[in-house]
């Protein structure tokens, strides 16, 4: 076993020459040379027609109704997950455990199987559906659609960036609250919201960064009409039908980026999480 | 141990002395919400499945384009499980057992292919391996595919599922420390050894997690496969991708009946997981911030 001197600590423990050159080259091979192709085949193109390609109308588009539903998905999974998560922590009730297991379901269920779940349910004729209709709300083949599968599946990133960090509020900081006067209001807001904030930011920041790139549970119940309810990444698969591998690289390329920024203000996030206390062993 | 003891405390506290109106509403929303946007959507897939009665479904799995699918999707986690399990297994002893320069930059590289788009993750295979791609013409040449065939499937779901088994057994080595281990080889066991009877116990229920979270995603992987797979039917369409065929062809009671397969391998794996975290680490689940942020 080669151990390079400088680079790594000396130790006792056999295996790191091994276990990092497995790790380094499938990492290597897997991630970072596919990803590298992809930079490289946008950078071949001249920047102006990078430019055209990724301003695009067609395309800026479905910027807008990636990121706008992503956005307003994990805002409304930072109020209802919030809830959620409290009421798993705080309260006992009939069936709590069930439903804390059925949070994850999002995390396991195949992005197909939601999709045409929700595609179905919330056609004018489904179980959801036949009683939205009357009322004139039309959530299938519309950006409501969109709303509504990124907010199925980014509700488990927010419950479960919550839940630890209010499980290790202390009781007697709202005791203390309470018996200085405060109400339960202000309880919430002076003690537990900002207790909870970093959790929440992340959980709300994982929940985005999944709804933006989210393919699968979205196509199904978008409708996909140009323009109007055609997500990014079906976007891209277009282009590749249409063999216009530029364009799809410029576009992935896009997101690429996205999700680079996503990374590093989650990771940034976490960083503030952990230095606040909130959870976790790390 | 101390934390989940305070965090017990605060919890019973705070029930003794909840509003109970404001509980009773809390509670209502949560379920509420649960309901339209969990429950009913997951309940649907049974629900249509079994619409026009079991004779339907039983034809729809049974169709020889299903248990193709079935067959390639078995395959592909075959392949793309074990070795994200030694990958991870190997990514997390290089990182929590010795301390090296750039170690974060590894651990962030590692959890990349989680913020990518499923089908930016298909796409950059096709760029490499497709007809205009890098390597498409010497491809050609040799007569090899990996696009719109089984490799490229491979690949695509091997870049989805890379960070799994790492990130559930990367904390608890790294919480293990390395006294044992260095005690272990201080009295001559071999690496191999110091890793099978010290550093395994500690963190097998962690790997057997990371592994069936890989197995789930593998399995059910639509984006990056989709992109990958070309759409041959009863030749590259997986599971999810055979779902989607039958969808779009209108046959509802099909696709939901191979829907419900997938259904059960997401209830089985979250019964694992959840029997896992309940007897395997006690205490653990009161400490899932990790956990939680790293999901993908």
């Amino acid at each position: 076993m080669v151990i390079r001197k400088g680079w790594v600590s000396p130790s006792v423990l056999p295996g790191f020459g091994l276990t990092i050159g497995v790790t380094g080259t499938f990492l290597a091979l897997i991630v970072l040379i596919p990803l590298a192709a992809l930079v490289l085949k946008a950078a071949s193109l001249p920047l102006a027609d990078v430019w055209r390609i990724a301003t695009d109308p067609r395309a800026v588009a479905s910027y807008r109704l990636s990121f706008g539903a992503a956005l307003l998905a994990a805002a409304i999974n930072g109020v209802f997950g919030l809830v959620i998560a409290w009421s798993l922590v705080r309260y006992r009730f009939p069936g709590r455990r069930l439903v804390d297991a059925i949070i994850d379901l999002p995390f396991a269920l195949p992005t197909a199987v939601s999709g045409i779940a929700l595609a179905t349910v919330f056609a004018p004729q489904g179980w959801l559906g036949h009683w939205l209709a009357p009322l004139g709300i039309r959530v299938a083949y519309s950006w409501v659609g969109v709303l509504v599968a990124l907010t199925l599946i980014g509700l488990p990133f927010v419950v479960r960036s919550v839940q630890p960090a209010l499980m290790e509020i202390e009781a007697s900081l709202e005791e203390a609250a309470e018996s200085l006067g405060a109400t339960p209001w202000m309880v919430f807001r002076r003690v537990i919201l900002p207790a909870v904030l970093p959790a929440l930011a992340t959980g709300f920041a994982l929940a985005l960064a999944r709804g933006i790139g989210e393919y699968g549970s979205v196509i199904f119940i978008a409708g996909n009409l140009p323009l109007r309810t055609e997500i990014t990444p079906l976007l891209i698969i277009i282009k590749l039908e249409q063999y216009d591998y530029r364009g799809a690289a410029v576009l992935g390329l896009v997101m690429l980026c996205v999700s680079f920024l996503m990374l590093l203000a989650i990771n940034f996030l976490n960083a503030w999480r952990v230095r606040r206390g909130g959870g976790g062993a790390q | 141990m101390t934390a989940s003891v305070v965090a017990l405390g605060a919890a019973s506290g705070a029930v003794r002395r909840s509003n109970p109106f404001v509980r009773r509403v809390l509670i209502g929303i949560s379920l509420a919400f649960l309901f339209v946007v969990l429950l009913v959507p997951a309940a649907s897939v049974l629900g249509y499945a079994f619409l026009r009665g079991p004779g339907t479904y039983l034809d729809a799995l049974s169709h020889p384009d299903t248990l193709a699918a079935v067959r390639l999707t078995l395959l592909t986690a075959a392949i793309v499980v074990p070795l994200n399990t030694v990958i991870g297994v190997s990514a997390a002893w290089a990182i929590a057992k010795f301390d090296f320069r750039g170690k974060q930059y590894l651990v962030t590289l590692i959890d990349l292919p989680f913020s990518v788009s499923p089908v930016v993750s298909g796409l950059v295979f096709v760029l490499l391996f497709g007809a205009q791609g890098w390597f498409g013409p010497w491809l050609r040449e040799h007569d090899i595919s990996i696009v719109f065939a089984f490799p490229g499937i491979v690949l695509a779901t091997l870049f989805v599922t890379f960070p799994y088994v790492a990130r559930e057994v990367l904390p608890v080595m790294e919480m293990q420390g390395r006294d044992a281990e260095e005690a272990a080889v201080s009295l001559g066991a071999s690496g191999w050894t110091v890793f099978r009877r010290v550093t395994l116990p500690g963190v097998r229920w962690a790997l057997l997690s990371g592994i069936i979270l890989c197995n789930a995603r593998a399995m059910g992987e639509f984006g990056a496969v989709a992109v990958v797979s070309g759409h041959i039917r009863g030749l590259t369409t997986t599971m999810p991708l055979h779902v989607e065929i039958l969808y779009n062809e209108y046959d509802l009671a099909g696709a939901f009946a191979v829907a419900s397969l997938l259904m059960l391998l997401a209830l089985a794996t979250l019964v694992i997981k959840a029997a896992n975290e309940a007897w395997g680490q006690p205490g653990r689940r009161l400490d899932r911030t990790s956990s939680a942020s790293r999901q993908p």
